[in-house]
C-alpha cells in the first residue's frame, strides 16, 4: 500500500469524480469517469452497457473456439492422407455467392438496426426478415457443398484434412443456423412485445453476434477456401 | 428404443461400484425423505434452488464442491491402499477399475471440486467487495451452477450406469478414440466437461462483466480488493481458455461419433494436436484455479497482520503477468514429445520465468506479515501452510521446468507429487482458508476454532507425509498410474504415504465435525457485527449474513480500504454518516431457468452418451422451450420497500454502534 493512499485522496475529489486527479486510475484520462462507461468513479454502469459489454466478451471466447478449430485445420490441411485436396474440391463461385448472401445479410441486418431505433415496427421486421432469408441462402448453399463433397467420397471421414475442413466450416454453419432460430424467435417476440428495453438490447447482441459471424466467415473465405484452391 | 443402453451397463459382477452406488443412493434417499419429512420442499425451491442472488448460488457451488471433494478423497484413499496392498498381492482394484477410479479422481477434483469451489467463493465475494448487489447476469449465474452440477451428476452416474473413462482426467487421443476405447467412459467424461464448461464460460464472462462494469461509485481498478483482481484474472483466463477445450472435446466428440480423424492413428490425424491443444487450456487452467486462492491469501495475510497488503500495485501486476503468460507455458507438460531442443529451451525458460510473478507474491505476503500484529486464527494457520508448502511445491515445479531434467522425470510419480503439492497447499487450502474466512459472512456464525485448528494440522502433517515420500519414489523411478507395483524397495515410501493417508483422513472428519459443532453451538458463535476479523474491505461492512440487497445504499469508496478507513474515521471521533431517508430497492426476481435447463441439459449428455437420439432431440427441444419462456417474460425484477431497506439498515447500524460503544469502553 502506499503512502499516497494513507494520507486519503480527499473527499471532495472522489464527490466531484472528475477523475482527473485520481493517481490510481489507469486508461481514458481525461475526465471521462461518467455512468455511462462504468470504468471507474461513477458506479455500476448502465442495463444496456453492461448486457452489451458482457455480450462481447461472450463473442470474444466464442472467437476463440473458432481459432482452435482454425488452428486445427492448420495443422491438418496438408493430411489428406491420399484423397482429394482443397483444389481438387472447393468451388470458388458458390463461395462467392455464399459470401455475398452473407455479407448483404450483414447490411440487412444493420437496416434493421437503424430501423428499431426510429422504432419502426414494419420496417424493422422486413430486414430482420431479409436477413434471415439471406441467412437461410447461405445454409442452403453450403448444405448443397456438404452434400456434394459426402456423395463424391469427400467426407469428413475420408481424411484428416477433411475432418478440419468439415468440423470449421460446420461450426460456422451452425452459427449461422442457431443465429437464425435466435433471429426467428426475436421477431416474434418484437411483434408481440413491441421495443422494450429488454429486446432493444436483443437485437444489439444479435447484431453484434452476426456481423461476428460475418468476420469469422471472412477468415474462413481468405484461408480456407482461397488459399485451399490456389495451393 | 435405448441406444446402446440396456442392463449389462449395471455393473452386476463388480462389488465395490455397486456397493459405494448403494451407499450413494440410499444417502441420496435418506436426504430427499428427511427434506420431504420436514415439508422444506418449497423452501429449498423459493430460496435456493430458483434462487438467483449471487450469495445463494455461491453457497450451492461450495456444497457441491464440498460433496465432489470428499467423492474424489474416497478415490485417493482407495488408490493409495490398493497400491500398497500390491507389495502383498493382487490387491483389490482389477486394472479396469483402478483406471477408472484414477481417471474419476482427477477429473472430479478439478473440475468439480476445486473449481466450484473458487468460483463458489467469488460468486459470493466479489460483489460484496466491489460494493455492489449482484453480479451483472444474475439468470446466468443460475443456469451456471446448475449445469455445473449438470456435469458432476453425470460423472457420478457413471459409476454405476455404465462405466467411466480410463484414460486419465485428461483424455490423451489416441487412447480416448473409438479404436482403444469403445465404451461409453469417454463420452461420459466428454460430455459431464463440455456440459459444465459451459456453466463456468458462462460465470466467467458473468464476473468479468460484473467486476469491470459494475463496482461502487468511487471504486477504481486500482482500488478494487486484491481478490476482485485476482478473480478478474481468473476469469479472464475462463473466457480466453475454456472455449480451447470445448472446441477440443468437440473434435475428439466428432471423432468418436462421427468418424472424423482429428486425433485418430489413420486417416491423417494428428495425436499430439490433442495433446497440444488440451494443454493450451490446461495449463491455464492450472493459473484459474490458483488465482483466485492467490487473492484471497492476500486479504487473510494482510487481515490478520492488521496491517494494509504490502505492495498492492505490484500484487496487481504480478497476477496479471501470471495471466498472459500462463497462455505462453503449456508445452512443458509434454517435453518428451520431441519439439526439439529450441522449443523446448523457450518453453522451459518461460515456465521458469512464470515463477517470479509467484515469488513477487510470496514475498509480498511475507512483508506483509513483518511488522503487523498477527493472530493465529484458522484461516491465518491455513495461508502460512500455504506460504511454506507452496514454495516447495513451486521450486519442484522449476525442476521440472528444466527439459532435461523433465526427460528423466516425467510421468513419474515426482510428477505427481509436485502437482499435488501445488494445487493442495494452492487452491485446497485455498478453499478451506476462504471457507474459514468467509463462513461468519455467509451464516452469522464462527466456526468453531479448535477443531478448525485440528483440521488445519492433521491435514497438513498429513498431507506432507502423503507427498514427501511419493517425491522419493517418483525419484527412484517409479511411474504414475501403476495399478501393479513390481518393485520391493518402494515398499518403505508407499507405507509412510498410506499413513498419511489415514492422518488426512483424521483432517477431513475434523472439519466435519468443525461443521457439525459450529452448528449446534451457534448461538454462541455468532457474529454480531458483521465484521468477526476486524476486516478491511467493503463486504465486512455489511451485516452478517448480508440481506438480498447487501447494501443498503451504495457505498462511496475512497481509497484501497475503504471498510478499514470508516472504522478509523469513527475511532478518530468521526461517526459514519447516518443515511436520512432510503429509496426502495429493484432486485432480480428468483427463476427456475438455471434448474430447468440443467435438467435437460443432463438429459441431452445422458441421451448423447447412450446414443438414444430421440431424448437427446427431446432435450434440446426442452432447452429451447426454456430459452424462450425465458425470454416472454415480462417482469424481471420485484421492489424491496423503502420501509424494509430502513428496517435491515438501521438494525446494521445500531449494532455496528454498539461495537464502537464497546470498544470505546475496552479503551
Amino acid at each position: 500500500m502506499s503512502a499516497s493512499s494513507a494520507s486519503g485522496t480527499l473527499a471532495s475529489d472522489i464527490s466531484a469524480r472528475s477523475g482527473a486527479h485520481d493517481p490510481y486510475r489507469i486508461g481514458r484520462h481525461g475526465g471521462h469517469g461518467h455512468a455511462g462507461t462504468g470504468q471507474a468513479e461513477g458506479g455500476p454502469a448502465s442495463r444496456y452497457v453492461t448486457v452489451t459489454y458482457g455480450f462481447w466478451i461472450f463473442l470474444l471466447s466464442d472467437i476463440i473456439s473458432f481459432s482452435a478449430f482454425f488452428a486445427g485445420y492448420a495443422v491438418l490441411s496438408g493430411a489428406t492422407a491420399g484423397g482429394p485436396t482443397g483444389r481438387e474440391l472447393f468451388d470458388l463461385s458458390r463461395v462467392a455467392l455464399q459470401t455475398g448472401l452473407l455479407l448483404a445479410s450483414s447490411f440487412t441486418c444493420g437496416l434493421g438496426s437503424l430501423a428499431s431505433h426510429r422504432r419502426d415496427m414494419v420496417w424493422t421486421q422486413i430486414w430482420l426478415l431479409a436477413t434471415g432469408l439471406l441467412g437461410v441462402g447461405f445454409l442452403v448453399l453450403e448444405a448443397q457443398e456438404f452434400v456434394a463433397m459426402v456423395a463424391d467420397g469427400a467426407g469428413p471421414s475420408r481424411s484428416a484434412f477433411l475432418s478440419s475442413f468439415f468440423a470449421l466450416v460446420g461450426c460456422h454453419g451452425l452459427h449461422v443456423g442457431l443465429g437464425l432460430l435466435w433471429l426467428g424467435t426475436m421477431m416474434a417476440q418484437l411483434l408481440v412485445k413491441g421495443f422494450r428495453d429488454d429486446i432493444l438490447r436483443r437485437l444489439h447482441c444479435f447484431n453484434l453476434f452476426w456481423h461476428a459471424l460475418d468476420i469469422v466467415w471472412i477468415a474462413i473465405f481468405s484461408l480456407v477456401y482461397l488459399l485451399g484452391a490456389s495451393s | 428404443m435405448l441406444g446402446k443402453l440396456d442392463w449389462s451397463a449395471i455393473p452386476i459382477e463388480e462389488p465395490i461400484p455397486l456397493f459405494a452406488a448403494l451407499v450413494v443412493f440410499l444417502g441420496m434417499v435418506g436426504v430427499l425423505g428427511w427434506i420431504t419429512s420436514r415439508g422444506w420442499w418449497p423452501y429449498l425451491w423459493r430460496e435456493w434452488i430458483t434462487s438467483v442472488d449471487h450469495k445463494r448460488i455461491g453457497v450451492m457451488y461450495i456444497v457441491l464442491a464440498a460433496l465432489m471433494l470428499l467423492r474424489g478423497f474416497v478415490d485417493a484413499i482407495m488408490m493409495r491402499t490398493h497400491q500398497t496392498a500390491t507389495l502383498f498381492g493382487e490387491g483389490y482394484l482389477p486394472p479396469d477399475h483402478y483406471d477408472q477410479i484414477f481417471s474419476a479422481h482427477g477429473t472430479i477434483m478439478i473440475f468439480f471440486a476445486s473449481m466450484p469451489f473458487m468460483i463458489g467463493l467469488m460468486n459470493f465475494v466479489v460483489p460484496l467487495q466491489l460494493g455492489v448487489r449482484d453480479v451483472a447476469f444474475p439468470t446466468l449465474n443460475s443456469v451456471g451452477f446448475w449445469l455445473t452440477a449438470s456435469g458432476a451428476l453425470l460423472v457420478n452416474m457413471s459409476l454405476v450406469i455404465g462405466e467411466f473413462a480410463r484414460t486419465g482426467w485428461l483424455p490423451y487421443a489416441p487412447l480416448s478414440e473409438l479404436e482403444y476405447s469403445p465404451g461409453v467412459g469417454v463420452d461420459y467424461y466428454l460430455w459431464a466437461i463440455q456440459i459444465s464448461g459451459v456453466g463456468t464460460l458462462v460465470t466467467g464472462v458473468n464476473l468479468v462483466t460484473t467486476i469491470l462494469k459494475m463496482r461502487a461509485p468511487g471504486m477504481g481498478y486500482l482500488r478494487m480488493p486484491i481478490f476482485c483482481w485476482t478473480s478478474l484474472a481468473s476469469c479472464m483466463l475462463i473466457v480466453a481458455a475454456f472455449p480451447i477445450l470445448t472446441a477440443t472435446l468437440a473434435m475428439l466428440t466428432l471423432d468418436r461419433y462421427l468418424d472424423f480423424h482429428f486425433f485418430t492413428n489413420d486417416g491423417g490425424g494428428n495425436p499430439m494436436m490433442f495433446v497440444n491443444l488440451i494443454w493450451a487450456w490446461g495449463h491455464p487452467e492450472v493459473y484459474i484455479l490458483v488465482l483466485p486462492a492467490f487473492g484471497l491469501f492476500s486479504e487473510i495475510f494482510s487481515t490478520f497482520s492488521s496491517k494494509p497488503l504490502f505492495g498492492y500495485r505490484s500484487m496487481v501486476a504480478a497476477t496479471l503477468f501470471i495471466c498472459v503468460v500462463s497462455f505462453t507455458v503449456w508445452l512443458h507438460h509434454f517435453f518428451t514429445m520431441g519439439a526439439g531442443a529450441n522449443v523446448n529451451a523457450a518453453f522451459g525458460i518461460a515456465t521458469s520465468v512464470i515463477a517470479v510473478g509467484t515469488g513477487v507474491k510470496i514475498y509480498n505476503w511475507m512483508f506483509t506479515m513483518y511488522g503487523g500484529r498477527i493472530r493465529f486464527d484458522t484461516p491465518m494457520l491455513w495461508a502460512m501452510g500455504f506460504i511454506t508448502t507452496f514454495t516447495v511445491g513451486g521450486m519442484t515445479g522449476v525442476l521440472l521446468a528444466v527439459p532435461a531434467a523433465d526427460f528423466v522425470l516425467h510421468n513419474s510419480m515426482f510428477l505427481v507429487a509436485h502437482f499435488h503439492n501445488v494445487i493442495i497447499s494452492g487452491v485446497l487450502f485455498g478453499a478451506f482458508a476462504g471457507f474459514t474466512f468467509w463462513f461468519p459472512k455467509a451464516f452469522g456464525f464462527r466456526l468453531h476454532e479448535g477443531w478448525g485448528k485440528a483440521a488445519f494440522w492433521f491435514t497438513l502433517a498429513g498431507f506432507i507425509l502423503v507427498f514427501a515420500p511419493l517425491y522419493l519414489v517418483g525419484l527412484q523411478g517409479m511411474t504414475r498410474r501403476l495399478q501393479n507395483i513390481p518393485v520391493d524397495g518402494w515398499a518403505p515410501s508407499l507405507f509412510v504415504a498410506l499413513a498419511g493417508v489415514g492422518v488426512m483422513i483424521v483432517g477431513a472428519a475434523c472439519q466435519i465435525v468443525q461443521l457439525v459443532v459450529s452448528i449446534r453451538r451457534r448461538d454462541s458463535l455468532r457474529d454480531e457485527t458483521g465484521d468477526p476479523w476486524d476486516g478491511r474491505s467493503l463486504e465486512w461492512s455489511t451485516p452478517s449474513p448480508p440481506p438480498a440487497f447487501n447494501f443498503a445504499r451504495l457505498p462511496h469508496v475512497e481509497d484501497e480500504e475503504p471498510y478499514w478507513s470508516v472504522k478509523q474515521r469513527a475511532i478518530e471521533g468521526q461517526p459514519p454518516e447516518v443515511p436520512v431517508s432510503y429509496e426502495p430497492i429493484e432486485m432480480p426476481k428468483n427463476s427456475p431457468t438455471g434448474f430447468v435447463s440443467a435438467f435437460f441439459a443432463t438429459l441431452i449428455g445422458f441421451a448423447l452418451i447412450w446414443h438414444i437420439w430421440w431424448l437427446a432431440l427431446l432435450g434440446l427441444a426442452g432447452a429451447y422451450a426454456t430459452f424462450v419462456v425465458f425470454a416472454w417474460r415480462d417482469e424481471a425484477e420485484y421492489e424491496i420497500p423503502a420501509a424494509e431497506v430502513e428496517r435491515v439498515d438501521r438494525a446494521r447500524l445500531e449494532t455496528r454502534q454498539a461495537w464502537y460503544r464497546r470498544r470505546e469502553e475496552a479503551a
